[in-house]
């Protein structure tokens, strides 16, 4: 078998710049755990049902399984990894342990990410907004309830209303 | 899964890409935003031998809202057109379907050109295309050529489009009369961004006296492709918009004139049915708007 041409892949991953010279088929999800070693993105289905891979791509939420490394030479990428400051928890991240927004953890990234997009755009959705904007991401495990009440929290703290103590 | 291996090229101009194709020949695919084609790559149901970028074209991204209408580039993605207030004031019908396509994160990498490209039978904006009376702008190796929505769409997964050509636009006309303008999308699916069971779109052209003059409706998801509706368009012309027998008898009518397939996901009966509903529902969701244009008046 012949070997396949290597593409050189440079990207902004959480602020600082990473590169691997890769195949044209890697998948974004695969580039950022395999090459880079952030496996804090997680791979469920491989074809953009699931939402575990979800990632910031210039700020707007994409899918990393659906995305071709090779296609977003040069972007910024944010990834859960980007989210907690050292050993603090992102408020988004408070707001899901405090809320019981996750069990197993599997889709959480994907889950946070997607709420990190959805507060920067709106900092008061209501429930139906919130269940809209997350329909794309899958939780086996919540019901969902707690994760609507862990983004509701959120929010109420990101505007500076103290949320639920539990 | 994984994808097979294929050779990738950025194209810097739709020439570029366009040499691309011919040098690679028919098993070379252009790659926009890839929402429908790197998962059929995943499960290797496509293996295409080389992938063209075509996201990087300089003005590629570009909406041009004039009045010819509006023209979107090939590299346009769905979020972007759906957040875009000139084509909301223009042609509302476009965020009205695309708020129905996947979610967030699939409609800020998809585009436009991508979707109507791949020609899924159940995808939005193909009926949204018939419906509007776009025209796709296709560039080959023998220049461009301009194929009306209609011709566009062959069979499942299957276009006008040959190996060695690429779709580079779309093209909304205007409206006659903006202020006289009525449309509505509509559609039903297991979940909210899944992909629609059936769906409908509807453009209504109103008279000075709040008739009919003209009527586009088409129909998702009842066939190997979207479709016109013609019978039911022309009961519809030379009537008022809230007369509730004729939304009766056009319901009845779209039931008796589609033939759609059945499968694991509806049977042939209830998209026959429910296709009808949409119709009706899009209707009187037109009768209920007094200017989907108030915006921009």
């Amino acid at each position: 078998m012949t070997c396949e041409q290597l593409h050189h892949v440079s990207l902004i991953v959480n602020g600082v710049e990473r590169s691997a010279a890769v195949p044209a088929r890697t998948l974004l999800s695969d580039f950022l755990r395999h090459e880079l070693g952030l496996f804090g993105t997680h791979v469920g289905c491989e074809q953009g049902v699931c939402g575990a891979c979800t990632v910031l791509i210039g700020g707007r939420l994409a899918r990393s399984c659906t995305t071709f490394a090779v296609q977003v030479q040069g972007e910024e990428i944010r990834t859960v990894e980007g989210l907690a400051n050292g050993d603090e928890l992102h408020p988004i991240q408070e707001s899901f342990r405090r809320c019981h927004g996750l069990q197993c953890g599997f889709c959480t990234p994907g889950f946070l990410m997607a709420t990190e997009a959805l507060l920067s755009e709106n900092d008061d959705p209501s429930d139906s907004e919130i269940r809209d904007f997350l329909s794309g991401n899958v939780c086996r495990c919540t019901g969902y309830v707690g994760i609507v009440a862990s983004v509701k929290d959120a929010a109420l703290r990101a505007r500076g209303v103290n949320g639920s103590d539990q | 899964m994984k994808p097979e291996s294929f050779s990738f090229y950025v194209a810097e101009s739709t020439q570029h890409a366009l040499d691309i194709l011919a040098q690679e020949g028919d098993d070379s695919k252009i790659l926009a935003g890839g929402q429908s084609l790197i998962p059929l790559m995943n499960f290797r149901l496509a293996r295409p031998a080389a992938l063209v970028d075509v996201c990087h074209i300089p003005g590629s991204e570009r909406i041009t809202v004039d009045n010819a209408g509006v023209r979107f580039r090939c590299s346009v993605r769905h979020r972007d057109a759906l957040h875009s207030n000139e084509v909301n004031a223009v042609a509302p019908l476009v965020g009205q379907a695309l708020k129905w396509v996947g979610h967030e994160a699939i409609r800020s990498r998809g585009t436009l050109c991508g979707s109507t490209a791949h020609a899924d039978p159940a995808a939005e904006l193909p009926a949204v295309w018939l419906a509007l009376g776009a025209e796709m702008v296709i560039s080959g190796p023998h220049g461009e050529r301009h194929v009306p929505a209609e011709s566009f769409f062959k069979s499942f997964f299957t276009t006008d489009l040959n190996a060695d050509e690429m779709l580079t636009e779309i093209r909304v006309p205007p409206a006659p009369d903006p202020s006289l303008r009525r449309t509505a999308f509509q559609e039903i699916a297991r979940r909210h961004g899944d992909f629609a069971i059936v769906g409908a779109a509807v453009v209504i052209d109103l008279d000075g006296s709040g008739r009919i003059a003209a009527a586009r409706v088409s129909a998702l998801g009842a066939g190997e492709v979207p479709m016109r509706l013609r019978s039911a368009e022309a009961m519809l012309v030379g009537s008022p918009l809230d007369d509730q027998e004729l939304l009766e008898n056009v319901e009845a009518e779209v039931r008796k004139s589609v033939q759609p397939p059945g499968d694991s996901h509806a049977s042939a009966r209830y998209r026959k049915k429910v296709t009808g509903t949409l119709v009706r529902r899009s209707l009187a969701e037109c009768a209920e708007t007094p200017s989907t244009y108030e915006g921009m008046l």
